[in-house]
């Protein structure tokens, strides 16, 4: 099948939605299909063979975040060009409400248009007032796809209509068989913290981990907690009492084989974000490498962890909630087992083997439909 | 003059208006019509491989013949029974495989993999089918409720679009991984 696959955000710039596609890409071309992917660029970025650069993307604020994009009467020309001399069977188009290639490709698409949504915000007056304005673009897209149940419900709100849940994908095999690394383990006297993620985002919920740190490493005083991800740890280690400073070690920005092995070596992943997840990616990859999770109660983490069987949930932003659970989980080696058995079984549905069949399922389903009726006027 | 180039003006644009918004309601036509056309193709496959399992005699013959019943119902059924015989297919599969047991079982037959297989992707790709074809009945409906193409009949002669309404929860032990309770 020709596939012509449409990334809104700069490939520059690492990100979900680029990491998904990229990794899509990959599994379709290692089944044979060819694959054409339209992303922003800058000139000098070093390209994989089946991305084309649809030039460089300007920052731009959009619906509260700033994202890089492109669009303009330009691009739009690049955008006709491509859809033209690709002559895709099937076009899939990320995050087609935002005003970039996608929607420019939307507009220029005759064929069959799958498009994925990927972002779960509430509802907004900016929304409701671009609405009329998208309608008429989204009406070509015969297949939608939302990365979870959240985003698909977001999408029902701000869009109506409808779409099928298929969640993001991940190479189970990757982290599974990622060596542990033996500094990183944990002992029954002395287990391990682990947690990923941008440290000065509060989002991402740090600063309440480090506020229940202390209640952890009194109940067990050998506690440690390895923090990897960018950020200044002077700024976030600042409130720490200094008599458990030395148990937090942050191991700053870490390559992919580091993150699956890290994930492959503690005891418990937490992860405390505070909101603004739409899928919660991180805890599928803690899953595959066997890692137990224990997570805030988020509608997003929710979901992934199967309504809290495949992983703890605690309050969001509840520092004492995050403190008795994680001690609890941290003295139960026998529920930490079971949560990781859980785990690996329930990662099956994310695994790219799953997903990927998903996703060609969904193409295969919108080209059967148009092919016999595309010549058949009436 | 003047007044006349401005009659002229808005004619124009209120012609290529109406030519424009009576494209987007074909377009919008022909989805309903393709997608309509994919959820029967994923509909009768179901069937058939339901029907395929049924008389494979892999099966215990009181789910057999529950399964070949329903199987054979969905793919006979008129156009005006037709949702109500297959939700009573996707009710059949769920209580026929509502024990994990019982797909391991066919799994571990000769031939059951491949069939069980073919049953996954199926029941996973019915539902999909139907969201996308009620998805396309939603948005041409929305066109269509538009004063002016009610009043201009823009639709012509297509058929009031009509959503496609049935139970098509997949059997949870036919999801990958099976359900995540130990």
């Amino acid at each position: 099948m020709r596939i012509g696959v449409v990334c809104p955000y700069s490939w520059d710039v690492p990100g979900g939605v680029q990491y998904h596609v990229r990794d899509l890409a990959n599994w379709l071309i290692a089944r044979g299909h060819e694959v054409s992917v339209l992303a922003p660029a800058d000139d000098d970025t070093p390209l994989p063979p089946y991305v084309v650069s649809a030039g460089r993307a300007v920052p731009i604020r959009y619906n509260g975040s700033v994202a890089r994009l492109n669009f303009g009467f330009l691009s739009a020309a690049r955008v006709r060009r491509w859809i033209h001399d690709g002559e895709f069977d099937v076009l899939h188009i990320h995050e087609p409400a935002t005003p970039s290639l996608s929607l420019l490709a939307c507009w220029s698409a005759s064929g069959p248009v799958v498009a994925t949504f990927h972002t779960s915000n509430p509802r907004s007056r900016a929304m409701i007032a671009a609405y009329p304005i998208l309608q008429p673009a989204l009406e070509k897209i015969s297949a939608r796809i939302a990365v979870s149940e959240y985003a698909r419900r977001t999408l029902v709100e701000h869009l109506g209509g409808d779409a099928v849940v298929i969640p993001n994908g991940v190479e189970v095999a990757f982290f599974a068989d990622a060596e542990p690394e033996p500094a990183w383990q944990g002992t029954p006297e002395a287990p391990v913290l682990g947690f990923i993620g941008r440290i000065d985002e509060p989002r991402k919920g740090l600063p309440v981990l480090l506020e229940a740190f202390p209640r952890i490493a009194a109940a067990l005083p050998g506690v440690r907690l390895l923090v990897a991800g960018r950020g200044d740890e002077e700024e976030a280690a600042e409130g720490l009492p200094d008599a458990v400073r030395g148990q937090v070690t942050f191991l700053g920005m870490v390559s992919d084989e580091e993150k699956a092995r890290l994930l492959r070596s503690v005891d418990v992943y937490v992860a405390p974000n505070t909101g603004g997840e739409s899928f919660g990616i991180i805890l599928v990859e803690a899953m595959s490498a066997g890692a137990p999770v224990l997570a805030s109660d988020l509608d997003a983490f929710r979901q992934v962890l199967d309504g809290g069987r495949a992983g703890e949930l605690f309050d969001v932003e509840d520092a004492d909630a995050l403190a008795d659970a994680a001690i609890a989980l941290l003295r139960d080696p026998e529920r930490r087992a079971e949560l990781r058995e859980i785990g690996v079984r329930h990662v099956r549905r994310y695994d790219w083997e799953t997903v990927g069949a998903d996703i060609l399922g969904v193409y295969e389903t919108v080209t059967a439909g148009a092919n016999p009726l595309m010549g058949q006027a009436d | 003059m003047m007044t006349a180039v401005w009659i002229i003006l808005a004619v124009l644009a209120i012609g290529i208006y109406l030519s424009w918004t009576a494209g987007r309601l074909d377009r919008l036509h022909a989805r309903v019509d393709s997608t309509r056309a994919a959820l029967d193709a994923q509909l009768v496959r179901r069937a058939s491989i339901a029907l395929e399992i049924a008389t494979s005699g892999l099966l215990d013959p009181a789910s057999s013949l529950v399964l070949a019943g329903a199987a054979h119902d969905a793919r006979g059924a008129a156009e005006e029974d037709r949702e109500i015989a297959e939700s009573e297919l996707t009710r059949a599969l769920r209580i026929v495989f509502e024990d994990p047991g019982q797909v391991e079982d066919l799994r571990a037959r000769l031939g059951g993999d491949e069939l069980v297989g073919e049953l996954q992707t199926a029941v996973r790709r019915a539902p999909m089918a139907r969201r996308f074809h009620n998805d396309a009945v939603r948005s041409a409906r929305a066109v269509r409720r538009h004063r002016i193409v009610r009043y201009l009949r823009l639709a012509g002669h297509a058929p009031y679009p009509v959503t496609f309404e049935m139970d098509d929860e997949e059997p949870p032990t036919l999801l990958p991984g099976g359900t995540a309770t130990a």
